[in-house]
């Protein structure tokens, strides 16, 4: 992990060092990704091998079905439930190296296409909703941060407290708020605009306070570390230190928290978009948990775990775009 | 849940990752935190004679179905309303602490039963032994922990143990990363190398030594993920995956009153407020006792 820079405090004053670009560094994690959702991949199927329940009377709607010896003999035969397990083993990796995450047993449609057509409107929840937190995090942050106990005590006292919110109870309050008291924004379903600012901000405000928590600590640290003191004495206007200086220093926890939080996003996700009726793969994967549609839940698991894996290799790269002390060795190289 | 209501802890940013560098600090900021704590036992105390008599707290029954006062709003003889079988709202939140404590209890100890197995594998095991749970640990924090609890609950169906296992397994990979560190750190400490400079046996070493220190922050570790794992017990209940209503527990509470939101917000705001008390509660408590433990004083 040449590449990632320490979050230590101390090494402000160190000179940057010159290297190249870590091109093994950024192959090797490269490599370490595709492990990672070969292993993921894995784990999904042998776990979904423990499941007491017969996959075809899953295919034949449910044991509510009542399917026929025959009926069931014919699905076992078609979706291949009576070969090895070895041999379903290395099918199952090989679609997935393809891309093909198998037919939904509900929907009898590929997985990819269940997924594909679901999965606009929460991409879209999602990225606008960690955008919208980042502002949240970083007004809070540069309007309390520092500035004085009453200030600062009253930022952190929100951000604990927005931190520790349930989405599927913050959901909740804002739509009996804003939506039935207040009627300001429509009640539920649809991808309009409006419609998606709701959703957005129960997504937002938890991880807001996370965030804000992080950055908040990281930006009153920097605010005593010697580059800030040097900016000052160097003629620097207070809100020039504060924003060109602590403030950049103070992104870099927060970016990798995004990073690790893009999980926990994706599950608020999932909730948010059954409290708002919003379409999405949220609905289609409460929908197939309860209907033990296995192809749709393991394709979904995965694509999580592919959207995680990039989402954190993405974070890496981005270090070196905000931390003056990469890009300096970056040029130099 | 992860929630980013998963998001509290300094502990198991759900889906991932080390300790949150700065969460832990929070409070100590704010003066007033003797009276927070001291709020947040009085809760958890409550919330506790609930649990075991839950009859102390309130004469109604939590199930007794009352047609003529269905959906009637707060007051004096419904504090938090009634739903719409005229139940009262706030007997089924006092009768709710039980299951939704025990289902939180009873998932954080699978996660940290778990976590302390591979844990201290990972610790003491040598490396190939530390490089396959490291290995292992990675691959799980790809699945963030509500999705892995609803994984496994689709393969296994829903009900309340594949809810207690479910959450246990989904926070496990958290804890465990931090179990392995503390094993690591305790490993190398002067304590541990005098003792086997002693020549007392292995075992003694393990048992008197090595496994006290690096299970002491445990305590924490559960006071913060009790909160926790109501949080996420609850999601899978609100989900219509724990939990089945009509029995009064917080989370399928939430998911029942879901249908009333319109006319009725008392039913899922007040259950609502339980859980959010309890996680803040907890995390208040929990970093109290991480203070306490870490030695510092403020």
């Amino acid at each position: 992990m040449s590449s990632t820079p320490s979050i230590t405090h101390g090494g402000a004053l160190e000179a940057p060092s010159r290297r190249r670009l870590p091109w093994r560094s950024v192959v090797n994690k490269l490599l370490g990704a595709i492990v990672v959702l070969w292993a993921a991949a894995t784990l999904c199927f042998f776990l979904q091998e423990l499941s007491p329940g017969d996959p075809a009377i899953a295919v034949l709607g449910g044991s509510g079905a009542r399917p026929t010896q025959q009926q069931l003999d014919e699905v076992n035969e078609q979706y291949g439930f009576n070969d090895p397990i070895l041999q379903r083993y290395g099918e199952f990796i090989g679609d997935v190296a393809r891309g093909d995450l198998g037919t939904s047993y509900q929907y009898k449609q590929p997985v990819t296409t269940v997924i594909s057509e679901q999965i606009g409107p929460t991409l879209v929840l999602i990225a606008v909703s960690t955008a919208l937190a980042w502002l949240i995090a970083l007004a809070g942050t540069l309007s309390t941060a520092g500035r004085g106990r009453f200030r600062s005590s009253v930022g952190s006292g929100f951000e604990a407290f927005f931190a520790g919110l349930p989405q599927y109870w913050l959901g909740l309050v804002l739509l009996v708020i804003f939506s039935f008291e207040l009627g300001w924004f429509p009640v539920t379903g649809g991808t309009s605009p409006d419609a998606l600012f709701l959703p957005a901000l129960t997504l937002a405000l938890p991880l807001a306070g996370f965030l804000g928590q992080v950055t908040r600590d990281e930006f009153e640290r920097g605010l005593k570390q010697p580059f800030a003191i040097s900016a000052r004495t160097r003629g620097a206007s207070e809100s020039e230190v504060r924003q060109r200086h602590v403030l950049r220093h103070a992104l870099l926890p927060g970016i990798t928290l995004t990073g690790w939080a893009i999980g926990a996003t994706i599950s608020g996700a999932v909730l948010v978009e059954v409290i708002f009726a919003r379409p999405g793969l949220g609905q289609v994967l409460v929908n197939a948990v309860s209907n033990q549609d296995l192809p749709v839940v393991v394709g979904i698991t995965i694509l999580v775990a592919l959207i995680y894996v990039v989402v954190n290799l993405l974070v890496d790269l981005l270090y070196v775009i905000v931390d003056p002390r990469l890009r300096t060795s970056a040029k130099a190289a | 849940m992860s929630s980013a209501a998963d998001v509290l802890t300094p502990v198991p940013f759900p889906g991932g990752g080390p300790a949150a560098p700065a969460g832990g600090r929070v409070f100590t900021r704010i003066r007033g935190i003797r009276p927070a704590v001291a709020l947040a036992v009085i809760y958890l105390a409550v919330i506790a004679v609930a649990a075991i008599a839950p009859s102390l707290l309130t004469s109604q029954d939590p199930l007794q179905v009352n047609l003529a006062d269905s959906l009637q709003s707060p007051s004096v003889e419904y504090p938090f309303g009634t739903d719409q079988s005229g139940r009262s709202v706030y007997t089924r939140v006092i009768y709710g602490a039980r299951e939704s404590v025990l289902i939180g209890i009873g998932a954080t100890a699978v996660g940290l039963g778990l976590a302390a197995l591979l844990g201290v594998a990972a610790g003491l095991g040598g490396k190939v032994v530390d490089g396959a749970v490291n290995r292992l640990l990675e691959v799980l924090f790809s699945f963030p922990g509500l999705l892995l609890a609803l994984f496994l609950v689709a393969i296994f169906g829903s009900g309340v143990s594949t809810q207690i296992i479910a959450v246990g397994i989904a926070s496990a990979p958290g804890y465990a990363r931090m179990i392995r560190g503390q094993v690591l750190q305790v490993k190398g400490a002067d304590y541990v190398i005098a003792s086997k400079a002693l020549g007392h046996p292995p075992s003694r070493t393990l048992f008197k030594n090595i496994l006290p220190n690096a299970f002491r922050p445990l305590v924490v570790l559960a006071t913060l993920g009790v909160g926790q794992s109501i949080v996420w017990a609850s999601a899978l209940s609100f989900l219509g995956l724990g939990v089945a209503p009509p029995a009064p527990e917080w989370g399928a509470m939430l998911d029942a009153g879901r249908d009333y939101i319109q006319t009725a917000w008392w039913l899922t705001v007040f259950p609502g407020a339980a859980i959010v008390a309890f996680t803040l509660a907890a995390t208040c408590i929990g970093r109290y006792l991480q203070r306490r433990i870490e030695g510092e004083t403020y």
